[in-house]
């Protein structure tokens, strides 16, 4: 049992509506999926058929309406049983709030109806084999022709590469601009002179399909154009403010499904003759995931609960800390999780092992450990020079 | 409605491709012993195509009456027909028991028929009785209550009629030159009510693998968790000469199809050998698993029903046991 | 088009009790839910309207507490929810039941299709439907596995049989029960969810749907529980656990296995 957070009967339906799918859906599968890196299509239907993929797309765009909140709801407790197969929900996301924050009224009804019903997912493009944590360095170009522009380059490690329908690209539209000459783009599947490179083969999140998204005289209408010219890392921006609590999620439910799997085993596991869960060295493995456990989600429930007021404009460093939190925690307690679980922990016949295996996805991508970090403290010595000048 | 009228017992004779069908010589037993307790005949009814000529095995099993309905409409089971011409014979001759097999064919039309007659049914009914005095049928059948087993009566209507499960009972045994009335029966096959038409039939190759008759039958249940799983359920069954079968919770999860299950809701087999896999061994299950020579339950749970009825009990992941068993055996057939 | 589907509440499967004294399940205290089987017929009504104009109306017998599982027929895509509930209805059997549901729909609307599951996980396995076929005086196709066509006045179906399938063509109005293989249930919908919360569950009772009281509940039921009993075990065995490494299991048992002449 989580702590209450006073959540709403519709938030409680989302959650609700998630952990049936998880349960008579995906858990019969995630091992089968896992091990022959299925992209989870026959999911996806169920999604979308529940309505869950546009949890947080407004009901304009005929989605359920119930923002930030409502997507990490839903990945958490999808990721309760398995941290891979929610991506292509949670990616999509990620993929779409770049329209959601930046698009015209025409971009959002073309492109966010299809997106909330599930009959498309979507993908953002902005990491390049030589641009990780620095975005600023990326080669992708898009140059202007006319009406048009035309792309060219190669993203790396797109999360729905090459499955989705709809993909959120940055570019330098002004290469000597630096920071200020990156544009972000909405580019369909199918678009000439796109196409995908390699699926990758990853440790973990290994029922998400990840790709290289490759560009060769791509042209794209300026219709497409994503914000103004030159303002694309500041969409960039504003979308990891909102889309680090979906990771954050993501880590969250794999933390508390391992936390659920340990304690299972320990009541069930007998060794010198009693319940494994009666040995102190056991209870406070478990007392520690279990706190950390509630604290990460206390935090990002209440940075969700933040973003989704609307009342502050940026939430970079809560947002930063929320991802930062949950995703250390989530490793963390899938590491002891294993731990309680000894050698059947090590096999694939229990779930542990690999949701230590999903986790680490999650202190990496969206920005590492290390990235949060400097933007916590950025945003840190940014307030304090604020209000002490 | 005055009981006294109503006398005899009653099987419905099934047949399929105008052959009788085994649940028929088993309710044929089960009604013999009946009718001897009741001191009264036991009659048959029988509907089909060109199907007069095997009424005489009805008598040798043990039948005094044979009450025969030969029609080409007959051929294959049709609700409205096969309903009005039992209720029509039911109500003219008035047995005191029914008896009709718990096949897809006597579900179907036997509910129908009780409300029809407005008596009372008891479906998949495993074990009968009968009460000298007040005439009343036992109709035992498992209940909900995982060990419990319920006893219904009919005390106010007859005819008293129990659909009986397959496989319970033996079928009776043949009688050389034994004798009995063979009544041919005729309706108004020209006028008959027949809402829902019969088109054709297709015989299945997923059903076709029938576990009813299988010697040896190895059974997964709701720790096998994969398809994957009854893929090397089936290997193994193959080695070994056994069908594969499969408890409720795996078919719910639509791991493996219906028509594998095995159960209180599903088939009733009679294997020698029976190998439980991963299967706890609830009543709604092992109801359906008839009374095997020997019980191989392989489980992790040390404690489960399964376990405890087991001949052999194994207490291991059966991923593990079963390519180890089946590297033995391979071992074995290479040395012998 | 009227498509009206029966459901009905359940024990949940993992905690039935029966009360040794009437031999009914015992309800109080125990957590309901709908009957795994009719979440099948619901879906294959649902199915049935996104392809002809129709409403799909759920209908079950049961306590008040019962609407919960009507409500939950909506959240799955049903239209509305009518329940039969009154004392005079409790303790029924088959053909009470039957009686009772055919009395309830028949005041309910002029129905073309009934669909029930092939059976309740608490009960009489797959025998309501055929008797609610009686009362309604309608055709009757139990054991459905498919519907291949349907139009204003005829449909055309698969019902299984032991060793494969019978195709069936049937005049509307028909009562069909189908079985699990028939399709794949969807998991209620976000907005299946607000529907239901919104939704006004109509009770009605013995008087709404005039029925005959000498018909209905234990009075209308021609069986009795007589008595009960624990099944144990017909024939206890001698049980020997094999112990040891998987390696060495797997030799004894295929040596004990061999000794008995079956490998």
């Amino acid at each position: 049992m989580s702590m209450d957070y006073m959540l709403s009967e519709e938030e409680l339906m989302m959650v609700e509506t998630a952990r049936t799918i998880a349960a008579e859906k995906i858990k019969p599968i995630r091992r089968q999926y896992d091990e022959e890196e299925i992209f989870p299509w026959n999911i996806v239907k169920e999604f979308a058929q529940a309505d869950l993929c546009g949890v947080y797309i407004p009901e304009s765009y005929g989605g359920f309406g119930k923002g930030i909140m409502g997507l990490v709801l839903v990945v958490e407790e999808l990721c309760k049983v398995d941290g891979g197969i929610a991506l292509a929900l949670a990616s999509t996301a990620l993929g779409a709030l770049p329209i959601l924050i930046a698009g015209t009224e025409e971009q959002k009804k073309k492109y966010l109806p299809n997106i909330a019903s599930g009959k498309h997912l979507a993908a953002f493009g902005l990491t390049e084999a030589s641009a990780g944590s620095d975005a600023t360095a990326i080669m992708t170009t898009a140059i202007k022709d006319g009406d048009y522009y035309i792309l060219n380059g190669t993203k790396h490690f797109i999360t729905n590469g090459g499955e989705a329908q709809v993909y959120t690209v940055f570019a330098k539209t002004n290469p000597d601009k630096g920071a200020r000459g990156i544009s972000g783009f909405i580019i369909e599947k199918g678009t000439p002179g796109f196409e995908f490179g390699k699926k990758e083969s990853k440790m973990g999140i290994r029922a998400s399909a990840t790709r290289e998204l490759i560009f060769n005289n791509c042209k794209i209408h300026k219709d497409q154009l994503l914000g103004k010219e030159g303002h694309g890392l500041l969409v960039v921006q504003a979308t990891l403010d909102k889309s680090r609590p979906g990771v954050a999620a993501q880590a969250l439910g794999i933390a508390a499904g391992a936390l659920e799997e340990a304690v299972i085993y320990a009541r069930k596991r007998v060794q010198f003759n009693q319940p494994i869960s009666s040995f102190q060295g056991i209870q406070h493995i478990l007392a520690d995931m279990a706190t950390e456990v509630e604290a990460a989600r206390a935090l990002l429930y209440s940075c969700t609960r933040m973003i989704d007021s609307g009342k502050s404009k940026r939430t970079s460093k809560e947002s930063a800390m929320s991802k930062y939190y949950c995703s250390e925690v989530a490793m963390r307690v899938t590491t002891n999780a294993v731990q309680v679980l000894g050698g059947y922990g090590y096999c694939k016949d229990y779930p542990v092992e690999k949701m230590m295996r999903d986790a680490k996805i999650t202190t990496l991508y969206e920005g590492t450990s290390q990235i949060q970090k400097n933007e916590i403290a950025l945003n840190l010595i940014k307030e304090s020079a604020a209000r002490n000048k | 409605m005055d009981k006294k009228l109503y006398k005899g017992v009653l099987i419905f004779a099934e047949q399929k491709n105008s052959n009788i069908e085994k649940i028929s010589y088993e309710l044929l037993n089960i009604g013999r012993q009946l009718a001897d307790k009741l001191s009264a005949d036991l009659s048959a009814v029988v509907l089909g195509k060109n199907i007069k000529n095997k009424s005489q095995e009805l008598i040798s099993r043990g039948c005094d009456k044979v009450y025969v309905y030969d029609n080409a409409v007959l051929e294959n089971f049709q609700q409205d027909i096969y309903t009005n011409i039992l209720s029509e014979l039911v109500e003219k001759q008035k047995p005191e028991i029914f008896l009709i097999g718990a096949t897809y064919t006597g579900c179907s039309f036997a509910p129908q028929l009780a409300a029809k007659l407005n008596t009372g049914l008891t479906a998949h009914v495993s074990s009968l009785e009968v009460d000298e005095t007040t005439k009343n049928l036992k109709q035992i059948r498992p209940a909900f209550g995982k060990t419990l087993m319920v006893n219904i009566i009919t005390p106010q209507h007859r005819p008293q009629i129990s659909t009986v499960k397959s496989n319970i009972f033996k079928p009776a045994v043949i009688v050389e030159n034994r004798k009995g009335e063979i009544i041919e029966c005729t309706a108004n096959y020209e006028n008959i009510l027949n809402r829902a038409k019969f088109v054709k039939f297709v015989k299945s190759e997923i059903i076709e693998t029938d576990i009813s008759d299988a010697e040896i039958v190895v059974a997964g249940g709701r720790g096998v968790g994969t398809a994957k799983g009854f893929e090397l359920l089936k290997e193994f069954a193959a080695l070994i000469g056994a069908k594969v079968g499969a408890s409720r919770p795996p078919v719910d999860c639509g791991l493996i199809p219906h028509s594998y299950q095995i159960g209180q809701t599903g088939k009733s087999i009679s294997p020698k050998i029976y190998i439980a896999c991963a299967i706890s061994g609830q009543i709604h299950h092992t109801i359906g698993i008839g009374n095997p020579d020997i019980i191989v339950a392989i489980n992790k749970d040390p404690d489960c029903p399964m376990m405890q009825r087991a001949t052999y009990a194994l207490q291991v992941d059966m991923y593990e046991i079963i390519p180890a068993i089946m590297m033995e055996i391979n071992k074995k057939n290479v040395l012998g | 088009m009227n498509i009206v589907v029966c459901i009905k509440q359940v024990p949940k499967s993992d905690n039935i009790q029966l009360d040794e004294q009437t031999g009914k399940i015992k309800r109080d205290g125990v957590e309901a839910v709908l009957n795994h089987c009719d979440e099948y017929a619901i879906e294959e009504a649902v199915r049935l309207k996104e392809k002809l104009p129709a409403k799909v109306i759920a209908v079950t017998m049961g306590p008040p507490s019962a609407q919960s599982i009507l409500r939950e027929a909506i959240s799955r895509g049903a239209d509305e929810g009518f329940l039969l509930s009154d004392k005079a209805f409790g303790g029924a059997d088959v053909l009470a039941t039957a009686y009772t549901l055919s009395q309830g729909i028949k005041t309910i609307c002029s129905a073309n299709i009934i669909i029930c599951g092939k059976e309740s996980s608490d009960g009489e396995t797959s025998q309501v439907a055929p008797a609610l076929a009686h009362f309604l005086n309608v055709a009757c196709v139990p054991f459905v596995n498919k519907i291949d066509s349907i139009d204003s006045s005829a449909i055309k179906l698969e019902r299984v049989f032991e060793n494969g399938y019978a195709v069936i063509e049937s005049t509307l109005p028909v009562l069909i029960s189908v079985t699990k293989d028939i399709n794949i249930p969807r998991i209620a919908s976000l907005k299946g969810k607000m529907n239901a919360k919104k939704a006004e569950i109509k009770t009605l009772d013995i008087s709404a749907i005039n029925a005959d009281e000498n018909r209905t509940g234990l009075t209308g039921s021609p069986t009795r529980v007589a008595n009960m009993f624990s099944a144990g075990n017909a024939h206890p065995v001698s049980c020997e656990k094999l112990t040891g490494d998987a390696k060495s299991m797997a030799k004894s048992l295929v040596e004990k296995l061999s000794a008995a002449g079956i490998i």
